[in-house]
Order: C-alpha cells, then structure tokens, then sequence
C-alpha cells in the first residue's frame, strides 16, 4: 500500500518535475502590455497561435488594467503596448514612450443590471440618461475603479451625464479596484449595474441575474489601437519582433483573423486598421 | 452547491484526461515552488540554527524580525521584487520580469524567513537539550551547528514543509512578477485567479481542489518517508 | 594511558558562584591530585552539581580560580571528559556516537574505529553497535555514554548521579564500568546520592552542604568518625532540613 503510493509519488514527479521549463526567457518571442478585458475575450488565445504560425515569433500577453499596461511599457517592460484609450495612448507617444499609435479594432461597451431592472434603463441607447436614471434611483454600480481603459471611459460618461459621483463612492456607487471580471462577479452578487465590453460580457460565465440592459450609443464606443514602445528610450526592446507583430495586426491576415473571432456564434471584434 | 458538484466533475475529468495545459501549469506550480523551497531551506536552516546558537547584541530583535516576517505579505514582496526588476528598477538589465526565475526569487524571500524562524525555534530546543554534553566533549556552537541540525532533521522537515505549504499556495508574488502569462509564468494558484476573474468560478473551484490534492500529496510522501525514517532511527 | 603529561592537580582557590542574586557555591578552596576515587555527596541543592560543572569548565566561577596545574599552555578540557544523569545520545547508531566525539578530537579513521570497538566491547555494547542510540534502554544508554567517555582516554572523569535513575543491575554494570576505567589509570570524581555507592566506589568522600565544603576525608574515616556535626547527621541518614546557626551549635530552620 505505502510502496504503491511511493511509487506513484516518484511516477508523478517525474511527469511534473520533468517538465521543461524556460527559467529564464529565451529569444524568439516579445511581449505585450495589454488589457485584462481583451485577454478574457478569448480573442488572444484564438488569433496569436495564427501569429506564430506565420512568423514563428510566439507572444506573451501580459494582461492587467489598462493604467498598469501602460506604465508596464512605459518602464520598457514591454515591447508593444495594446490597450483601448485612445488619449492615453496618444500621450503616450506625445511623451516619447511609443513609436506611432495605430487604430486596430473596435467593439463597444454596454450596461449591464439586474434583470428586475430598479433603475428602469431598459432599452435606452443613451448611455447618460441611463447613468442619470442609475444615480437618481441610488442603485447599486459597481465600478472598476482601477484606472483602467473601462473605468475611463465609465468616468466619462458619468461626467457627460452630469453626475459627481466621487463623492458617493461605498454608497450606491461600489468601486472594487480589480479587472473586469471580479466587478462583474461582485455586481452579480449585489445585483447591481455595471459597465462592461461587449466580449468580456459575451464569455463570462457568472451572469447569474445580470442582463444587459443598454446598448448603441455612440458614445460607448471601444476603440483599440496597438503602439511599438520606443527602442530609443529603451534600447533592449524587441522594436524588429515587435512591428512584425503590429504589421501582421493591421493586415488583412491579421485583421480576417480578428473580424473572424466569435463568442457564443456573435462577432467580438470589428477590424478597423487603415 | 451547484458549483461544487461541476467542480468536481470538472476537476475529475481534467485528471483523468491528464489535460496537457492542466499537467504543464501544474509542473510549473511544483518546479518554482520546491525550487524556491530548496532555495529557501539552504538559505533558512543555517540562518535560524546560527541565531539559536550564537549570542550577539541585537539578537533578540533579530528573533522579532525573523517571526515578523513569518507575516510578510506576499502581493507586498511581489510588489518589492517587481520594482526591483522592472527594465526601470536597479536590476532591469537582467530582463527577468515575467519569468519563471522572478517567480522563484519572490517566493525564496517569502519563505526564508518561515524556515528560519522554525528551525530557530527548533534548535534552540536541541541546544538546551545538548549544550551541556556537547560542550564537555569539546563541540561550541559553532561545531555544534551541523551536528544539530542533523540531529533535529524529522522536525526541521515538517518546518520545510511549512515554507513549501506557503510557496505553493500563494497568488500574490507570483502574478506581480510572472504575469500570469499563458504556457511561461501560469501556475496553479494564478490559474485559478484567472479563471474567477472571467466568471469561471466551477473550473476556478475545480482547479482549487486539485491545487489541495496535489499538497496533501507532497505532504502525504513527506509524511511516509519520514515515518520510516524515524523508525529505523528514533 | 596518554602520553601527554597529567594535567593534575586541578586547585579550586576561593572559588565562588552566584547566579539569581544567590551565592550558591561559597568560598571554595580544594585541590586533586592524582590517583584517587573521589565521590561528593551531600543533600539536594548542596550545590554538588554545580561543583562538578565548575571543575570541568562548563561554567565559570564568579570568584576565584579554578587551575589545572599540570596543563601548561594546553587546553585541559582536551584529557576530561563528563557523563551526566541523564544520558544524551545523537540520533544516529552507538558506534556513531563514539566516534563523533573522537572526530571532534581530530583522531584519524583507522584509529576512531579501534577505539570506538574497544570500548564499546569493554562496556559490554559489542552486538549493539548498528542500534540506533535512542532505542536503547536507560541503563544502555549511560553505559554507551561511559563508553564514548573512556573512548577519549580522558585523564579525569567527572560523573554527575550517573546511576541515580537506573535500576540495580543497571548500577551494578556502571560501577564496575566506573573502577575499570580507574584501573586504566583515569581520576574519577563522581558525585551520588547513595550512600552506599560512596562506600563501594570511594577511596575518597567529600561533604558539601549549602555550597560549602564541609569535610573531606579517606572513605572508611568519613562513615565512621566524620568530624563535622553536619556530616555526621548526614551519615546517620538524618534529613539536613535545618542548619547551624551563628554559634555553629543551635539549630535553626533556614530563612533564605
């Protein structure tokens, strides 16, 4: 009995211990900065195997908050940085951090709320007659509050609603400080409204109540865009590997394979690179 | 209660099926975290039995210090370690962001302190026991000190096995400085973070029972060997 | 026996010891020579213990001198050796106790297994050699310690009660261990509670009392003319509960 167990004991350490594993990193792969939202798409799991399948460069997606992706490439941490705001990212290359910002896809965010719907935006397609109705009704918001690319844009559309609610936060309006999917666990635990992208909506497997309850207003447009960090400022980045990668995004290869990734049969991404 | 029962059915089929992804993070998860260990150990038993053994000023802060540190948070350390090896921090130039190695320094300063405070605790124990002895046939402290630590081996085990219960089951260090990133820095405990954050919570729980199976295991082995061990020796 | 010189005699001048705010070794004067058997005894907490752990040097005196005349430059410790009540074994075999501590003596491979069989075969633990120390009995176990002791050719052997929690067959073995290894040419200085050991294994007795040293003298004449009052009740099997008080005649039940 105790032999069995040993002897499977050095069985599986074998399999797992043996293992190859790359302790440091070797050549011929970059990395990108990118967002929490994006990788839980799914899109990166579906489009960089068809990447690497070209060009033979594989690529490690690191994913946080759209602040810390940027700061990520900003330290030089990163060879390319793919995030979705598009002022952030213009300031980025202004300060000389970035090489040029190109426009890669689109898709938009919507609001999501508990079916039973105590705001009463259901149906509406203006975001801010929505967030107007959320605040009014002191319903329960929970909010990224991780200055990421989606509580960016959350931030905006509540400043052109006209609400404050920098003063209300740990009332109605609940900042949980983390990515897209732990806001949207804890809004389906409170019942609550939340801002979300589309894709990362369309593969979570938490809804539980929640439903999306506001859609198509033009201001809850999602644009990506895709920057080479600055080989000046950081002489060791990968700038050769790392505009193969941007020049296969924004070309027909690469944006079929975009326009071609689906969640649940409905189209994730809308390529727009010129 | 849902969730648990397509837990485990999840977690089952992943084993059976020895899922290729499943069977690469988990040798990843047991490489940083025994390589850290072993690390650790090197490091912590002689630390802790020099501490025991030596008498110094300042010596009972150290003691402090050493158990304080027993508490370090990991997303703290994990922090501490990033921006030290950052391409902006002081060992940048190295390129060790995002690899398996960052992972495995991270939890070495995690778990040294753990091994150290316990192996303190232990050899101070032996050394009330031995001094006396030990002294009149000629061996001071610091001949002393690996003749005890070989002596207290079956309970200096169960103090590596505590910094290995630590290592492996802590999210906080190894994502700051791994990046969590797919097939290099994915282990078992940022999987699992991973898998929560996209509402995936069955597969999330599932591959939390394996995470517990797995330790309960490496326990278990270190159990039986040292069991025999004692046996044949006392 | 070693071809070194004797480090005796070992002369303990107005040697004091104070621990906790207590003197509780007072003014020691006392000098061994060679050759004897000596054995301490006196009540529990006379401070006989602590007399054998100033001698051999495991702690220091808090007043006066505790010398080994015949050591010259050299370390005394290096030709004594000490066994205590309670044995204390490594985890490993009885042979690889022994020879730890010839190792630690720097005594060559060829040489530690000569003696480490010797030994352990005079002490009668020949067929135990590949135990495991700890599974030995009690009484076992102080005869491998005695073992590993006389390994060491010491010139003094300090014996701390080594029989005080074993059996009779078991005391019995350890004291004929005790005068083989005198037979060797090895000073014993033992202390005990039993009376009866004193009169079998010393040629010497002294009596301590509350850290004093109270009488010393030749075994027969100690049993049976002790000089001092105290030693005299001590002998008769009376409980020292009490003490003199200043005029060395009254008795008074101790205050500190």
């Amino acid at each position: 009995m105790i032999r069995t167990f040993l002897t499977a004991t050095i069985w599986a350490s074998a399999v797992f211990l043996g293992q190859p594993v790359e302790v440091f990193a070797d050549d011929k792969f970059i990395t990108v900065a990118s967002t929490t939202s994006t990788r839980n798409s799914g899109l990166y799991d579906d489009i960089l195997p068809k990447f690497t399948k070209d060009t033979g460069v594989s690529v490690r997606v690191v994913a946080v908050g759209t602040g810390q992706a940027i700061r990520t490439a900003k330290n030089g941490d990163a060879d390319v940085l793919f995030v979705h705001h598009k002022k952030s990212e213009e300031k980025f290359v202004a300060d000389g951090f970035g090489v040029k910002r190109l426009d890669v896809m689109y898709n938009d965010f919507v609001i999501v709320g508990p079916k039973n719907d105590p705001a009463g935006i259901k149906g509406l397609k203006n975001a801010g007659q929505a967030l107007t109705k959320i605040s009014t009704a002191s319903a329960i918001f929970a909010s990224r509050g991780d200055d990421s690319g989606t509580h960016k844009k959350e931030l905006g559309l509540w400043q052109s609603a006209g609400v404050d609610v920098s003063n209300t936060s740990g009332g109605w309006y609940r900042e949980t400080g983390s990515g897209m999917g732990a806001t949207l666990n804890t809004a389906s635990a409170m019942s609550g409204y939340a801002v979300t992208d589309r894709a990362t909506w369309l593969n979570f497997k938490n809804k539980g109540e929640l439903t999306i309850l506001a859609e198509g207003d033009p201001m809850l447009f999602n644009q990506y865009g895709i920057i080479l960090v600055n080989p000046i400022k950081h002489p060791h980045v990968k700038a050769k590997l790392g505009q193969t990668f941007i020049d296969w995004i924004v070309s027909i290869k690469g944006q079929s394979a975009i326009g071609a990734y689906r969640i649940k049969g409905l189209q994730a991404f809308f390529p727009n690179a010129k | 209660m849902d969730d648990f029962s397509t837990a485990i059915s999840a977690a089952i089929s992943m084993v059976i099926q020895l899922d290729p992804d499943l069977t690469e993070i988990v040798g990843l998860s047991l490489q940083v975290s025994m390589g850290a260990v072993l690390i650790a150990a090197i490091i912590g038993l002689p630390l802790g039995a020099a501490v025991a053994l030596f008498r110094f000023p300042g010596r009972g802060g150290i003691i402090v210090l050493l158990n304080a540190l027993m508490g370090l948070p990991p997303v703290v350390v994990g922090l501490i370690v990033y921006l030290l090896i950052s391409r902006a921090g002081p060992f940048g130039v190295f390129g060790l962001l995002f690899t398996p190695a960052a992972m495995i320094t991270a939890q070495v300063i995690l778990v040294t302190p753990i091994i150290a405070a316990l192996a303190r605790q232990v050899i101070e124990g032996l050394w009330l026991e031995y001094e006396d002895q030990l002294r009149s046939l000629g061996a001071g402290p610091m001949t002393a000190l690996p003749t005890l630590l070989w002596d207290g081996r079956f309970a200096l085990i169960t103090t590596v096995l505590a910094g290995f219960g630590r290592a492996s089951a802590e999210v906080g260090a190894v994502m700051i400085v791994g990046g969590n990133i797919d097939h290099v820095t994915r282990v078992m405990t940022t999987a699992i973070a991973l898998e929560v954050s996209k509402g995936d919570l069955s597969l999330a729980l599932g591959l939390g029972l394996i995470l517990l199976t797995l330790s309960t295991a490496v326990n278990g082995a270190v159990f039986l060997i040292k069991d025999m061990a004692e046996k044949r020796h006392a | 026996m070693n071809a070194a010189p004797s480090i005796l005699p070992l002369k303990l001048e107005e040697v004091s010891f104070e621990a906790g705010g207590k003197r509780l070794i007072k003014d020691m004067n006392c000098t061994f020579e060679g050759g004897s058997r000596t054995v301490i005894v006196g009540p529990n907490g006379a401070g006989k213990s602590l007399f054998l752990r100033l001698c051999h040097g495991l702690l220091a005196p808090t007043a006066g001198n505790v010398r080994w005349q015949g050591a010259g430059g050299g370390d005394p410790r290096l030709h004594q050796a000490m066994v205590f009540q309670r044995p204390v074994m490594l985890r490993r075999s009885v042979a690889a106790n022994v020879d730890y501590a010839l190792k630690l003596r720097n005594i060559p491979k060829a040489e530690r297994v000569r003696l480490t069989d010797d030994s352990l075969s005079r002490a009668g633990l020949g067929r135990l050699r590949n135990h495991p120390a700890r599974v030995l009995s009690f009484g076992e176990q102080q005869k491998l310690a005695l073992a590993r002791a006389w390994a060491l050719r010491p010139q003094v052997l300090f014996l701390d009660e080594p029989t005080a929690s074993l059996d009779p067959a078991a005391t019995h073995s350890v004291e004929e261990i005790i005068l083989a290894i005198h037979e060797q040419g090895t000073r014993i200085i033992m202390t005990t509670h039993d009376l009866g050991q004193a009169k079998r294994i010393a040629d010497e007795v002294l009596f301590l009392h509350r850290g004093r040293l109270l009488e010393r003298a030749p075994v027969d004449k100690f049993f049976t003319e002790p000089e001092n009052d105290l030693a005299q009740a001590f002998v008769r099997g009376e409980l020292l509960w009490w003490r003199l008080g200043k005029d060395n005649v009254t008795p008074q039940i101790p205050t500190e």
